[in-house]
């Protein structure tokens, strides 16, 4: 998925002059006193999946909203292919939505849901027909085009909003908590139906989310907001692998943050003494010594055992004696296909730890009260100075 | 398991029961107020009045049961008098006039109220029924004086030079089309106003965003989500127009012929009970029928369509 949007990408800007599909420039709203998107700037590719990711009020929201004509940005700039966007209506714009938990009109069957945009084209009464029926084709609700929106189930009617914005083929496609309203089993399901619909119709997408999994399931590109700031872009691997700053790492998944000071600062490696243990990041940092700094650890990069690790344990020799810590568990929770352990650590601090349970029996049961050693290897951490 | 179930069923009884009481009383109190009376205006109706009582329905002689029901009063005023017609096409022309005109003052009134910032609404509602703390009478009273050839208007309109004469608009149909629009359209515009505050403002975002300008958006998406609260503000001015009395009384004319007024006379110029009776049974059929029609439509359309 990814390096078929890095290829779109070069196309995309090929046709355009070096011009982005989709360019976000500094664009600012403001409410009163309150600043809902502060200074956001954006580049999308044509094809691209993006997603807003961020908690509510983050004005992930705002944003879209301008997009789709809704708000107008205090400042800052809107070009889609070149072309200024903010100063036309929503009606004229070439940008359509499908708005959280759908706004389908209820006293319209599905079918002249689906039609209401292309009438407010024009289109001659056949053509109007064509598209209709190849929109209902594509999100196989054929046979329910006489229906009106309450007489379906939710999973429906998030398809019939779904065709409804794409009939009138925009060349960008809004998402609004696309999934937000279905139950868990059914949205998971629809989260690749939704992605094969929009890659065959070919059309650029932004979508906002809170539901980091729906994100990284979805987008081939996140951007992580919070408080009005894009704090993060990048694929989602990129985004959980290598967060940016302690928001983002903490938002993404969870993690395990240690809090030091910079001793040791070599060009392939440094080391971050925190009380909990001494780190040795085997990569280098731009910072100097002395200075604080998080070292963010994933709960499933962590190795727990009782004894204590050798050499073997780590990818390099040079870690033994460091990013290792003893502690009691406190607690676990047993999840099927992995078991979560909650560790204290001497200090005090507790860590989090997610075994995958790729046997069916561990050779060591692990139990509350038990006295183990956590390790990770030094390639696995990420050191946040912000 | 089954010491509950046994409170269960007597949750069940009392729910049934519950929801029977909170059916029945309304019922009763309609059978009571409406249904009973309205036998009784039926029964003067279809009886012989001797000018000062009425002849029983059921007479037993000679052991004989028998049961005299006259409707010459209906066959008059459907066949013989054109005056009752006439008047009854009358009321229903301006009782239409009237919801018509009230709808077209009241939705846009209505609009602008559901649409005002919500800690303003309850200021502009109160205003909306104010007119309701002072008199009715003394309210339709006041626009004799407004109206009146001698009255404010026209001397205004006399001292700013506009006109040289008065102009006649006492005891004319704008008359008595001006006071029923004014009393009445707070009943058009309180329940507007209920449909349209409720109204989910992300489909107009939605019509919006699919190509509508503000003005498609209105007619494709408000309007017609507002039906159920234009029909009930309709229904509200139509029905009380139809029967008005004081209005045609104070502000009307001769050229205003209104059913209401020749129910008044019959029953208390001519002293004809049966006759105002029959008068009146027509004009609650003419009402209902319509109406009980519309309602079978509206279920039909609502089994098919909405919830």
């Amino acid at each position: 998925m990814a390096t078929n949007a890095n290829h779109k990408v070069g196309a995309g800007s090929a046709a355009s002059n070096g011009q982005p599909f989709l360019r976000i420039q500094q664009v600012v709203k403001q409410f009163g006193d309150a600043t809902a998107v502060d200074g956001v700037s954006l580049d999308i590719a044509k094809g691209e999946i993006f997603a807003l990711l961020g908690s509510s009020g983050c004005g992930k929201s705002t944003l879209l909203r301008m997009l789709a004509g809704f708000e107008t940005p205090t400042s800052g700039q809107i070009l889609l292919q070149g072309q200024d966007l903010v100063r036309l209506p929503p009606n004229e714009r070439p940008v359509n939505m499908m708005f959280q938990s759908y706004a389908l009109f209820p006293h319209m069957t599905v079918w002249d849901n689906v039609a209401f945009g292309l009438r407010r084209d024009g289109l001659p009464k056949d053509e109007i027909a064509a598209q209709v029926e190849k929109m209902l084709a594509l999100v196989q609700l054929s046979q329910y085009a006489k229906r009106k929106p309450h007489q379906l189930s939710g999973g429906q009617q998030q398809r019939v909003a779904l065709a409804r914005s794409l009939a009138k083929k925009p060349q960008l496609l809004l998402l609004d908590e696309p999934l937000g309203a279905l139950d868990k089993k059914l949205r998971e399901r629809t989260q690749l139906e939704l992605v094969d619909i929009i890659h065959q119709v070919g059309v650029t997408c932004v979508m906002v989310t809170h539901d980091q999994e729906e994100a990284m399931t979805m987008a081939s590109r996140i951007g992580v907001m919070s408080q009005g700031q894009i704090l993060q872009v990048g694929r989602p691997g990129d985004i959980y692998e290598t967060p940016n700053c302690k928001f983002v790492a903490d938002f993404i998944g969870s993690v395990n943050l240690f809090k030091g000071k910079l001793t040791v600062d070599e060009p392939d490696h440094v080391i971050i003494d925190s009380p909990e243990c001494r780190h040795y990041v085997s990569h280098g940092i731009t910072g100097t010594l002395g200075m604080d700094a998080h070292v963010a650890v994933r709960p499933e990069k962590i190795g727990i055992q009782v004894e204590a690790p050798t050499a073997a344990d780590y990818d390099n020799a040079a870690e033994v004696g460091f990013n290792c810590a003893r502690g009691t568990i406190r607690g676990l929770a047993y999840l099927g296909s992995s078991t979560t352990y909650h560790v204290a650590l001497e200090s005090g601090m507790v860590v989090k730890i997610t075994k995958a349970n790729d046997a069916r029996h561990d050779e060591v049961r692990l139990a509350q009260g038990d006295a183990v050693h956590v390790w990770w290897w030094g390639s696995d951490v990420v050191v946040l100075t912000q | 398991m089954s010491a509950h179930s046994n409170v269960q069923w007597l949750d069940a009884f009392v729910a049934r029961l519950g929801r029977k009481f909170v059916i029945g009383v309304p019922m009763l109190f309609l059978l009571a107020v409406f249904a009973l009376p309205f036998l009784v205006v039926f029964k003067i109706s279809v009886s012989e009045s001797d000018g000062v009582r009425f002849v029983d329905l059921l007479t037993w002689s000679e052991g004989v049961l028998q049961l005299k029901v006259r409707f010459s009063n209906y066959l008059y005023i459907l066949f013989e008098d054109s005056l009752y017609i006439e008047a009854y096409l009358s009321s229903i022309k301006y009782a239409a006039l009237t919801t018509a005109i009230c709808l077209l003052i009241g939705y846009p009134f209505a609009y602008f109220l559901a649409r005002s910032p919500a800690e303003v609404r309850p200021g502009l509602l109160m205003l909306v029924m104010l007119p309701f703390w002072t008199s009715f009478l003394l309210r339709v009273y006041a626009w004799k004086m407004l109206l009146a050839d001698n009255g404010v208007f026209n001397n205004i309109a006399l001292a700013l030079g506009l006109i040289d004469a008065p102009i006649k608009m006492m005891h004319t149909p704008f008359s008595l089309t001006l006071g029923m629009v004014y009393t009445y359209l707070p009943f058009m515009v309180l329940p507007l106003y209920a449909n349209l505050v409720k109204m989910d403002l992300r489909l107009l975002e939605a019509a919006r965003d699919l190509g509508a300008t503000p003005w498609q958006a209105f007619w494709r998406i408000t309007v017609p989500l507002s039906k159920g609260g234009i029909v009930a503000g309709a229904l509200l001015v139509f029905i009380p127009c139809v029967g008005e009395f004081v209005i045609p009384e104070l502000l009307g004319g001769p050229q205003t012929l209104m059913i209401g007024r020749v129910l008044w006379d019959e029953f208390f110029a001519n002293n004809d009970w049966p006759m105002a009776a029959s008068v009146a049974v027509v004009m609650v059929l003419l009402i209902i029928v319509p109406l009980a029609l519309f309602n079978k439509y509206q279920a039909e359309q609502s089994a098919g369509g909405r919830a």
